[in-house]
């Protein structure tokens, strides 16, 4: 296919950076990840632990050093009460 | 930084699944345009909605790369896995899918043409990369171009001109 500078443009101008923070967010996923493993492994030993976890998951991810994003507090929520 | 244009996905899904420092900064990297373009101009999310789904892309996508069959058809199955997660998110509102869902395979076939046009700009020189990118995808006057690259702003139209020249050639290579 040949393209003119106009669809060059277009085509471009189709793909713009996703948020610097986002991008962030996705590349430190898996250490989340292990963390958030972590996390859910000692409350699964430790009746308390996991008491203060359900009652304030923003505080039990911060904690942990981890961004509490919507994404890791609705699979903490759901692992934390399995 | 991972030159995909000598390595390739295969490599990188094999770097990946090995834990190989510094892979999955670049996996997402080189894919964090297309999964935000799908999810903003594909599926029309936007604020929460947006950033979720594109958070949920790439957990899905770390999550099950070693099931990925054919390492270098990652593209096409990252597009399928932000699919579901948009389809997900749309089904979850109290609100009817908007009418331009249906334009949806239209917007990432475009998306996919974008994609290589990409491709073939990361070959071009860090220059050309720089202020094709600035220009059209950052929206940057040729002043603000001028400024931060350290370069005549009566010269920015003249240098787009000729870096769209270049990637013409790579694209028609």
């Amino acid at each position: 296919m040949s393209y003119d500078e106009e669809r060059l443009g277009e085509l471009i101008r189709r793909l713009p950076p996703a948020p610097e923070g986002w991008v962030r967010a996705a590349q430190e996923a898996p250490a989340a990840r292990a963390a958030l493993d972590g996390l859910v492994a000692r409350a699964e030993a430790d009746a308390e632990l996991r008491r203060r976890i359900l009652t304030d998951l923003e505080a039990a991810l911060t904690a942990e050093g981890l961004e509490p994003s919507s994404a890791l507090l609705a699979e903490l929520r759901t692992r934390i009460s399995e | 930084m991972f030159d995909r244009a000598v390595a390739g996905d295969a490599d990188l899904v094999r770097r990946c699944l090995s834990g190989e420092p510094g892979a999955w900064d670049d996996l997402v990297s080189l894919y964090s345009r297309y999964v935000y373009a799908i999810v903003t101009q594909g599926y029309r999310l936007s604020g929460p909605d947006a950033e979720d789904a594109f958070q949920d892309v790439f957990l899905r996508v770390y999550d099950r790369l070693a099931t990925l069959r054919d390492p270098d058809s990652i593209r096409p199955w990252i597009a399928q896995l932000t699919r579901r997660v948009c389809l997900d998110r749309v089904a979850r509102k109290d609100e009817p899918p908007p009418a331009e869902l249906e334009s949806v395979d239209a917007t990432i076939d475009e998306l996919d043409e974008a994609f290589a046009v990409r491709e073939a700009l990361g070959r071009l020189s860090g220059d050309c990369q720089e202020v094709l990118d600035r220009f059209f995808c950052r929206d940057e006057s040729y002043r603000t171009i001028g400024q931060e690259l350290g370069i005549p702003a009566g010269t920015i139209a003249s240098r787009i001109s000729r870096c769209l020249a270049k990637l013409k050639e790579q694209l028609d290579a």
